[in-house]
């Protein structure tokens, strides 16, 4: 079966934004980016379907500017065969994603579309619900555990409570979460053997969908800042603090 | 405007995030909620006292039993056609459905809101909370999640709201439960604690966890927490962490041990009215924003602090 693997390139985790003065959003210019964590369990997750025989071919997607093709060449010297590029410089919200992503699944017919749970941009945790809604599919969001086995895709997912587990009728949609497995890192050889992998590029328009977004960002600004408080030398004081503060008798 | 509220529940008792969104619904005009779910009809009633609240949509059926996003979206999307908002918690349950429902409707749903500014306007944390930003929608309908340590609990006793009881549209066939391993604990709950206890990596296995960690959090009452690394490690289930994509919370007190403090850590507990952090690094980022540090081992630290609370 045909896995599809949509991956967002995002600020690299470890760098810290930095909010625009102007209220504008957050400064993109000249600063890391890689790919979104989640996608990276993502591609992860897919390659070692495709290395158990469940998954014959895995086709990684990305929708943004020219640059996500660094994204998806990522994508292609971890493990995933080819790559589509859907290009736009504009911005494009999860539900537009999810528009675009259905078309492709018309074209492509995988049978499992695994996504990140959230985008560590906008933190929206929307895009792989939204697509399984407009395809009619099962979703299994949150994934600690995936098992594939006659047309079902049992999954274990990480809720507030511990753990669940839901079997989805395939084709179906998973979304990850952080203890589904570590993903690798390409090897050097397999990042230039990356480079000589098909990637298709596209653009918005060649799927006749209107992706025009619905909110507006009026403003973005900084969150209050917590300044640090005291340094106490030791247990006593510590527990002296906490008693006056009510904390303990 | 007309809202929709998701109750939270596990078909035995309501869950407090529903408290909170309710509060967050009144802001924008009168308040209905939907209870889903199988012999749920003890949550109605306890959802009818909520105060303010106008009416009580159940759906009682095998099929909601356990809130699969495929089989109550459909009812929610029917409920829509006569609501202006829905709004959920934005819990695991309610991050899973509400954009199944928002794609059904055709509109954009509004994630983890922290205020709202007007019947279209809200403001939510992106960038793990390094930033707070501003939104106007356009869509007709609205889809909400509702980040619960935002907003003030509504009463839950006052209201006498009339129930209702509104047809299952069945079970799609998608998907089914097949089982769950959900911890049960005397502690309080997590994300509606006065006080955590969180520990990190520097706590380097479960059985430390449970001889020094544990013991405090008794002590003073508090529910337990733990950074990701705790978790990826293995110290602690995965219903612990406190973080960008675990649990938010803002207790009056969080005590931070052998945690440095990374953004992603932040972003689950930096509107804790109180922090207190432990840690043996005196320059660990976890020391700019807590309020009490004590630089100590916290092999020595804190079974000191538990003996003389
Ligand atoms: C996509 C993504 C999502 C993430 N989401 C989350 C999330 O939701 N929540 C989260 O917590 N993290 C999250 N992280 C991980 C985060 O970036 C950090 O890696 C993590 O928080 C570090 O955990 P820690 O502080 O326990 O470990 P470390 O960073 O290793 O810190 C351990 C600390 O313990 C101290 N220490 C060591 N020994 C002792 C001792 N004997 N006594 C006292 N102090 C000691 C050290 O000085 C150090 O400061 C996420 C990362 C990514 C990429
Ligand atoms: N522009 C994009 N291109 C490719 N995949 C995306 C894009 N935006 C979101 N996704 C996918 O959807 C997941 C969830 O994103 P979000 O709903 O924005 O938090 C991500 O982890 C990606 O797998």
């Amino acid at each position: 079966m045909k896995v599809l693997v949509p991956v967002k390139r995002v600020l690299d985790y470890n760098v810290k934004p930095r909010v625009k003065a102007d209220g504008s959003g957050v400064d993109l210019a000249n600063v890391k980016m890689s790919m979104n964590p989640f996608d990276e369990i993502a591609v992860e997750e897919a390659i070692r379907l495709k290395e158990k025989g469940v998954a014959s071919e895995i086709i990684a997607v990305s929708i943004g500017e020219h640059k996500c093709q660094e994204t998806l060449r990522t994508a292609l010297a971890m493990g995933a065969d080819r790559a589509i590029l859907i290009q736009t410089d504009d911005k494009v919200e999860p539900l537009g994603v999810a528009k675009l992503l259905a078309k492709v699944v018309e074209e492509e017919s995988p049978e499992l579309v695994i996504l990140g749970k959230q985008a560590i941009d906008d933190d929206n945790n929307q895009t792989g619900q939204m697509l399984a809604a407009l395809l009619g599919w099962g979703q299994g969001t949150f994934a600690s555990k995936v098992e594939i086995a006659d047309g079902t895709a049992s999954v274990t997912r990480e809720v507030d409570g511990g753990l669940e587990t839901d079997a989805l009728k395939l084709p179906a949609i998973v979304t990850t979460d952080l203890r589904l497995n570590e993903p690798r890192y390409a090897s050097l050889p397999n990042i230039m053997k990356a480079k000589s992998k098909p990637l298709a590029q596209k653009t918005v328009a060649d799927y006749g969908v209107d992706v025009a977004p619905r909110l507006t960002v009026t403003n973005v600004s900084e969150p209050p800042k917590r300044t640090a408080g005291v340094k106490v030398a030791d247990v006593d004081e510590l527990v002296a603090k906490l008693k006056a503060m009510g904390v303990a008798a | 405007m007309k809202t929709l509220v998701w109750v939270e529940h596990d078909n035995k008792d309501m869950k407090d995030a529903t408290l909170a969104t309710v509060t967050a619904a009144s802001k924008l005009g009168e308040v209905h909620l939907l209870v889903a779910g199988e012999n749920c009809g003890g949550v109605a009633e306890a959802a009818a006292k909520i105060a303010g609240v106008g009416k009580v949509h159940v759906a009682d059926d095998a099929a909601y039993a356990h809130a699969l996003a495929e089989n109550v979206a459909p009812l929610i999307v029917d409920l829509m056609g006569h609501h202006d908002a829905f709004l959920v918690p934005a819990t695991t349950t309610g991050k899973n459905i509400a954009p199944r429902v928002a794609a059904l409707l055709d509109v954009m749903q509004i994630s983890d809101i922290l205020s709202v500014e007007g019947e279209d306007t809200f403001t939510r944390p992106i960038y793990a909370g390094n930033a707070i930003a501003t939104v106007k929608t356009s869509d007709k309908k609205l889809v909400i999640t509702v980040r619960g340590t935002a907003f003030e609990k509504a009463a839950a006793e006052g209201g006498s709201a009339e129930i209702e009881n509104v047809a299952a549209a069945g079970d799609k066939g998608l998907s089914s439960f097949v089982g769950q391993e959900i911890a049960e604990s005397e502690r309080p709950e997590l994300t509606s604690a006065k006080i955590v206890v969180s520990g990190g990596r520097a706590l380097q296995n479960s059985e430390n966890f449970h001889t020094i960690i544990e013991p405090l959090a008794d002590k003073l009452g508090a529910a337990v927490g733990a950074s990701r690394a705790a978790v990826d490690a293995g110290y602690v289930p995965n219903d612990y962490q406190v973080g960008q994509t675990g649990k938010i919370v803002a207790p009056e007190v969080y005590i931070a041990i052998g945690i440095s403090g990374a953004i992603q850590h932040l972003a689950g507990m930096k509107d804790s009215k109180t922090i207190v952090a432990i840690n043996k690094d005196e320059d660990a980022p976890i020391f700019q924003v807590a309020d009490l540090g004590l630089v100590a081992d916290l092999y020595k630290a804190v079974p000191e602090l538990t003996e003389k609370l």
